[in-house]
């Protein structure tokens, strides 16, 4: 039971969090919906007045902006895609009983901790180039014609390069999960004659499917945002072809500098965030009451 | 009891279990070889793996031309700093939601979490002109403020998530005996929640260290950090693989070892303690 006296000591010691988390959310957000209501461009800070709704107007009948949300959902989805069949499959590799596992984790895990600026650069030049890279090499020695991936399939290469810095992450949660699961169930189920894929069908993937849940919806918030592979490789190109929302309200705000338009975006980006979020909050609330 | 496993499923899962660790791992191994090669070799094809000129002076250059030093300290102070100042915050709001408890902590917690939900790039234009009129931009203080802030709600979390195991039988015994709070923080808490706090630092160590929206928008030079010193090598002037095989190899090589040390609890402050 908390004394008064922790009360106090509480309410005091939580003040100063929760008082710059309210700042830091709530001012930045309220400007964003000031600017979105103004035509306001910094090049041009003559013309600056109250247009209503004008600027969200022409931010969603942009066909840049059908092209970036086609873009982003197209990336989300592939990657989400890409580390959940590739994930699964690794961490029930990684389960089994394997000579040297804690190294071999080491090296899956390591693409995580790479910054996306060395990990984007690096994939395009070293591995991508389509004379010189890795890949252009393999695909000599097999026979294959090597494709000139930021030419030919600039948004795939995307996918590829943000793929290989989630899966780590998509692999270590399943794997987290699996560990956890009860070996007993296992070994009944394994008496009783199951063979190893009902065992997987009826035991293992029910038990992955809360840790698979969280994985999906916390790579979508990130994936939703991602920015920096985008910036150092192709910058939005060709043409739009890899822009997705968050680098086209940033070549509006600080390439083009409109302030009204790029808002307009942000906010948009903040409400297709918020979906993802509330489903998210709901299932770590539950989480918190158990 | 434990089953039985046989040698030929043991080698069939190691053999399989290397060969997809080592693919994956293998984009960081070219890298870190490709630094020790001169730039006509890195850029040779066929490749060649091991039996190269092993040569150190790409570093020598990095270093030399581009001051790799200035921005690697960038990287250490503004990671280090906005980490620090998040710890002092959090340090107290955690132990206070976990300690002392209200009707209210629980949406206090999910609505500290759902600041974290929000994109930044939501945010990048009221904070770029924040940044501008005060004389922000390109500062190391502007970075740490925004890192430490953006970071606050999972230090918060991760920190929460520790001290709520830490048996609350043990704080009534030490106050049976007569302690105060403050001893009771000084000698039975601190001891009990070093493990935490020393994972929740380097997992938000790590975070910063790699941020790249915020330190690429609002950084250029002066106050740029490693994350934008790599990001200078997309517009390169003629060969630059085996330099920028260097200068990533340099900006990771700390960070990945501190990852390896922080793998587990980097699942509970990323899932913030939806698994464990």
């Amino acid at each position: 039971m908390a004394t008064q006296q922790t009360q106090v000591l509480g309410r005091t010691l939580l003040t100063p969090a929760v008082a710059l988390l309210f700042i830091w959310m709530i001012v930045p957000l309220a400007m964003t919906i000031y600017f979105s209501t103004l035509h306001y461009n910094l090049l041009d800070p003559e013309t600056e007045g109250f247009v209503g709704l004008e600027n969200y107007r022409y931010f969603l009948t942009d066909p840049a902006f059908l092209t970036s949300l086609r873009n982003t959902l197209v990336l989300v989805g592939s990657v989400l895609a890409i580390t959940i069949l590739l994930g699964t499959p690794l961490a029930l590799l990684l389960d089994q009983p394997v000579v040297g596992r804690s190294i071999v984790r080491l090296m899956v895990i390591a693409p995580f901790f790479v910054m996306p600026t060395v990990s984007a650069l690096v994939w395009k030049n070293l591995l991508m180039h389509p004379v010189s890279g890795l890949f252009a090499w393999i695909s000599s020695l097999l026979g294959v014609t090597s494709i000139d991936w930021f030419a030919d399939a600039p948004l795939l290469a995307v996918i590829l390069i943000v793929s290989w810095q989630w899966l780590p992450f998509a692999t270590l949660i399943l794997l987290t999960a699996l560990q956890s699961q009860d070996e007993e169930q296992k070994e009944a189920a394994e008496m009783d004659g199951a063979g190893p894929f009902p065992t997987f069908l009826y035991l293992t993937l029910p038990h992955l499917a809360r840790p698979i849940t969280v994985v999906i919806l916390i790579e979508t918030i990130f994936l939703l945002t991602v920015f920096a592979e985008i910036y150092v490789t192709t910058g939005g190109g060709p043409g739009l072809q890899t822009t997705n929302i968050a680098f086209l309200i940033y070549s509006q705000a600080l390439i083009q500098f409109d302030v009204g338009n790029a808002s307009a975006g942000g906010l948009v980006a903040v409400v297709i965030a918020n979906i993802v979020a509330f489903f998210l909050v709901r299932i770590i609330g539950r989480n918190l009451e158990a | 009891m434990a089953r039985k496993v046989s040698s030929r499923r043991v080698l069939v899962s190691t053999g399989a279990a290397w060969f997809f660790g080592f693919l994956i791992f293998l984009p960081i191994l070219w890298t870190f070889l490709t630094s020790f090669k001169t730039e006509l070799e890195a850029f040779a094809i066929p490749p060649t793996f091991l039996f190269f000129h092993w040569t150190t002076e790409n570093y020598a250059t990095v270093q030399g031309r581009s001051d790799y030093l200035h921005h690697a300290l960038n990287s250490i102070m503004i990671a280090g700093g906005s980490t620090l100042i998040a710890m002092l915050i959090a340090v107290p709001a955690a132990w206070s939601m976990a300690f002392a408890p209200t009707k209210r902590t629980k949406d206090i917690l999910l609505w500290m979490l759902s600041t974290k939900m929000m994109p930044p790039v939501g945010v990048l234009v009221p904070i770029y002109l924040v940044y501008r009129d005060f004389g922000l931009l390109d500062t190391r203080a502007g970075l740490i403020v925004i890192l430490c802030l953006g970071n606050l709600p999972i230090v918060i979390w991760m920190l929460f998530t520790y001290f709520k195991e830490i048996p609350k039988d043990i704080l009534e015994a030490a106050r049976m005996d007569g302690a105060t709070i403050g001893r009771e923080l000084v000698y039975v808490l601190t001891p009990m929640a070093i493990p935490g706090l020393a994972s929740t630092l380097l997992l938000n160590l790590i975070l910063a260290w790699n941020e790249a929206f915020w330190t690429l928008n609002l950084s250029t030079s002066d106050a740029a950090p490693l994350t934008v010193f790599i990001a200078s090598y997309s517009s390169p002037e003629g060969l630059f693989w085996a330099k920028l095989s260097a200068a990533s190899t340099l900006a990771i090589a700390p960070i990945v070892v501190l990852g390896w040390f922080s793998q587990r609890q980097l699942v509970r402050g990323l899932t913030f303690g939806a698994v464990k």
